[in-house]
């Protein structure tokens, strides 16, 4: 970088600390305490809070739901190397993001690469703005990590194509505004050759969903139906039949967002919530000498994968990463963040056992704790990121 | 900062890749090893080593060095880690050359500095006493004897301690094993009366001593920095070496784990490819990530000493410990999936193994480093 640009990149990262000191509410620089005290936008959103609807409303204004995003498209139009800046930035404050959304995480980075000008024009804007939200319908009860055995038939009739059949974990369908789901467009063609990647209403005629129950006591996510749903053939995404590369595309940038799940470098730490719990010792010491040494352990993995986090998007930037190394950040920050829950389980004690109660925040933390177990899970699981790595990374043989 | 290497940190790589491994590939240690090679490592090669500027990488331009950093060093220690060169480029380059560059008033630098830059002093520190490494346990005695003082005591794992030309020694001026305080830092002459060397031929066959000290004398202008006040220069030096090392083991992980993922790739049983079963590519997978986490975590320390020395300790605490976890894994599943062969001592993969072990001990361990982590961030 030339001394210029340096100079360039320290006056924006003075300019965002002061505007983010000046903007983001106090009750914004501490993670979410549940999943409804996150912003997920949409055409029935409601903000859980005030603090919460100001912090939103001003980063919307600055294109900073989405900083990376061209203008046009209604993002914050900033470099790869401002990203980050702001990046750090707002991890220092813990300055959470202000919309969360399957949108901005998966659907976008796949249209900007994928989807033609109409389509950018049509839906990127409303991502940036939180005025639609997307739901995934990828997996299909016989289809999960063997994805691309998806039986869902779009039928050409006309202009449109009609929708047939049935997906499964379709997280928040319930919620959704939009769908962008993975159909089969030629069930005579090989597996792969025959999907396409289209995007349609929730509210089109003949959808319908379901909520499923998980461990965590809450249903996330649902069964979602499709009975002939007419959609326009406009609302694919690239080629008719090619829709498997928009899927795998779209499945990095899930990977990758997944990875990073867990509250890396905000909140508390781990030892210091251990020690509040358990004690310490004469010399300060947690008063748990294996407990200890299992935080510490993790501290160390968690600081050496943020530390890979961050060179994974320098090696992005430079041209040298390979595009299977989120699958290989997706595994170890999966396996890494239910780590983190069986310690905090761990030095709850009794405590982090309360289930229903004013004082566990009707169980916050072992509703957290239960949720992360389908991280490894989600968005393809641990062995099949593994194989992923094995085969396309390392080369090794067979199919 | 970004974690990848700039350009000129690329060239070196490969210039340092390019030498090592044509000059000093693992079969160069083997036959160091099978020769009971009094020195220990080749004099020719580590002048041509010098020649090319290695040897002063750390020094200022002003005593003949190149003035280049810590994420330089470590991209030669890296490379020395993929064949196992033995060399003095640890103890003398980036170890000595730092505590005596850190620590050193204006003559002890003239002194030195440029003889480590041409390659022909060899200089190491002593430090450990106890089987673990623990820098504060220092008993080794410095008491005060006229214009200078008199060092007995004893140290262990002194790298290249057999032909070194110069002993930094770790010693206690005041206080007692544990404190802080009362540590100081001496520029010994090996060849002193009352210094005796034993070399310590080591499991991975490279160079260390024990030495003993009995009233070794050394006037007041042996002193490296401040009397009593050791333990802040010890501080940055020894984080300078784990970095050093650290990047060596990632060097070596690596190595071994590439050699695996051929031997996966070309041995055939039950009519296929090994590399074919599931559970062994899943494990080279798991592997494959823990190697890549630590390189970026070594990075990371790297580039925090390069920033500020004093304030890169976490950093080099995750670095090392990472280093040392991810290096047994490395070697144990390269030995264990080798199978009989891995346990030849006719193939390299043990060498990888018992030299893991050693980097592994050097300067405080994964469970040290842990612990010292864990101490930084109060719990
Ligand atoms: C919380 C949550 C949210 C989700 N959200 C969505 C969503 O919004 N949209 C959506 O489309 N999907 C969603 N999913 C679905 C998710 O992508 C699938 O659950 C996942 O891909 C695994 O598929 P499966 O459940 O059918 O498991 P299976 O594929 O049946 O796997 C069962 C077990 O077999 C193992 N296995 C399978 N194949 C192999 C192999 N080749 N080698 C070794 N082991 C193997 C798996 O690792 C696993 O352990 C969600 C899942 C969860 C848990």
């Amino acid at each position: 970088m030339s001394e210029s640009e340096n100079a360039d990149l320290e006056q924006f990262r003075s300019e965002t600390r002061a505007w983010l000191e000046a903007n983001c509410p106090p009750e914004m620089r501490k993670p979410a305490t549940s999943d409804t005290d996150v912003f997920w936008g949409g055409r029935n959103a409601k903000f859980a809070s005030e603090p919460q609807r100001i912090w939103f409303e001003r980063m919307r204004d600055k294109g900073w739901t989405v900083p990376d995003w061209p203008k046009e498209y209604g993002g914050g139009g900033l470099s790869a190397a401002e990203h980050k800046v702001l990046r750090s930035e707002m991890a220092k404050m813990g300055a959470r993001p202000p919309l969360s959304s399957f949108g901005i995480w998966m659907l976008g980075p796949a249209l900007l690469k994928y989807g033609n000008e109409a389509q950018k024009k049509e839906h990127l804007p409303k991502i940036a703005a939180g005025l639609i939200r997307w739901c995934q319908g990828y997996s299909e009860p016989n289809a999960g990590s063997d994805l691309a055995s998806l039986q869902t038939r779009a039928e050409s009739d006309g202009n449109d194509f009609v929708i047939t059949g049935s997906k499964i974990w379709t997280s928040y369908a319930n919620y959704a505004d939009w769908i962008f789901c993975l159909v089969r467009t030629d069930p005579t063609a090989k597996k792969h050759d025959g999907i396409s990647f289209i995007l349609f209403d929730m509210t089109s005629k003949g959808v319908t969903t379901k909520p499923i129950l998980l461990i965590s006591g809450y249903s996330p996510f649902c069964e979602t139906f499709f009975d002939g749903v007419r959609v326009p053939k406009s609302h694919v995404v690239g080629t008719v039949n090619r829709g498997w590369d928009v899927a795998k595309y779209l499945l990095q940038h899930e990977r990758a967002m997944i990875s990073g799940m867990g509250e890396r470098g905000v909140g508390r730490p781990l030892g210091q919530i251990a020690a509040d719990s358990v004690g310490t010792d004469a010399q300060g010491k947690l008063d748990d000498a294996m407990l200890r040494g299992q935080i510490a352990t993790f501290d160390v993995d968690e600081a050496a994968l943020a530390a890979c986090a961050e060179r994974a998007v320098d090696l992005a930037k430079a041209g040298q990463a390979h595009p299977a190394f989120s699958s290989a950040m997706k595994y170890y920050g999966t396996e890494l963040n239910k780590r983190r829950y069986e310690i905090l389980m761990s030095a709850g004690g009794v405590d982090a056992l309360e289930w229903e109660s004013e004082r566990s925040r009707q169980g916050a933390r072992p509703r957290a704790w239960l949720r992360t177990k389908a991280n490894s899970i989600e968005g393809g699981t641990s062995e099949v990121m593994l194989g992923i790595v094995a085969k396309r990374i390392l080369d090794l043989p067979g199919a | 900062m970004a974690l990848v290497l700039t350009e000129e940190q690329s060239m070196l790589r490969d210039s340092a890749r390019g030498l090592i491994s044509d000059k000093a590939p693992v079969s160069h240690l083997r036959s160091l090893r099978d020769a009971k090679d009094p020195t220990g490592f080749s004099k020719e090669f580590w002048h041509s080593f010098a020649e090319m500027g290695f040897a002063g990488l750390l020094v200022p331009e002003e005593f003949g060095g190149s003035g280049l950093g810590f994420m330089e060093a470590g991209v030669v220690m890296e490379e020395i880690g993929r064949t196992l060169m033995p060399s003095p480029f640890l103890a003398t380059s980036v170890i000595a050359a730092s505590a005596l560059n850190r620590g050193g008033n204006a003559a002890q630098k003239s002194e030195y500095l440029p003889k480590i830059s041409n390659g022909s002093l060899l200089a190491t520190l002593a430090i450990d006493e106890g089987a673990k490494h623990r820098p504060l346990q220092i008993s080794l005695q410095a008491v005060r004897a006229g214009n200078g003082f008199k060092l007995s005591g004893a140290k262990a794992l002194v790298v290249d301690g057999h032909v070194a030309d110069l002993f930094i020694v770790a010693a206690r001026t005041a206080g007692s094993a544990g404190e802080r305080d009362g540590l100081t830092l001496f520029l010994v002459n090996p060849k002193a009366k009352g210094v005796a060397i034993e070399r310590t031929i080591m499991v991975d066959a490279h160079n260390a001593a024990r030495i003993e000290l009995a009233n070794v004398e050394v006037n007041a202008d042996n002193v490296l920095g401040e009397v009593d006040q050791g333990a802040t220069l010890l501080d940055g030096v020894l984080d300078i070496g784990r970095g050093a090392v650290a990047s060596e083991m990632v060097g070596l992980s690596e190595e071994v784990f590439n050699r695996t993922v051929e031997y996966l790739k070309n041995r055939k049983q039950f009519g296929k490819l090994i590399g074919e079963f599931q559970a062994l590519q899943h494990r080279a997978a798991e592997l494959y990530v823990d190697i890549e986490i630590t390189r970026a975590a070594t990075m990371k320390a790297l580039q925090a000493l390069d920033a500020d020395v004093a304030k890169a300790t976490s950093a080099v605490a995750v670095a090392k410990a990472r280093a040392g976890t991810t290096a047994t894994r490395a070697v144990q599943e390269g030995v264990q999936m080798h199978g009989g062969m891995g346990m030849t001592d006719q193939f390299d993969i043990g060498f990888f193994m018992k030299r893991a072990r050693v980097c592994e001990e050097l300067f405080g361990d994964a469970n040290y480093h842990t612990a010292q982590l864990a101490k930084a961030r109060g719990y």
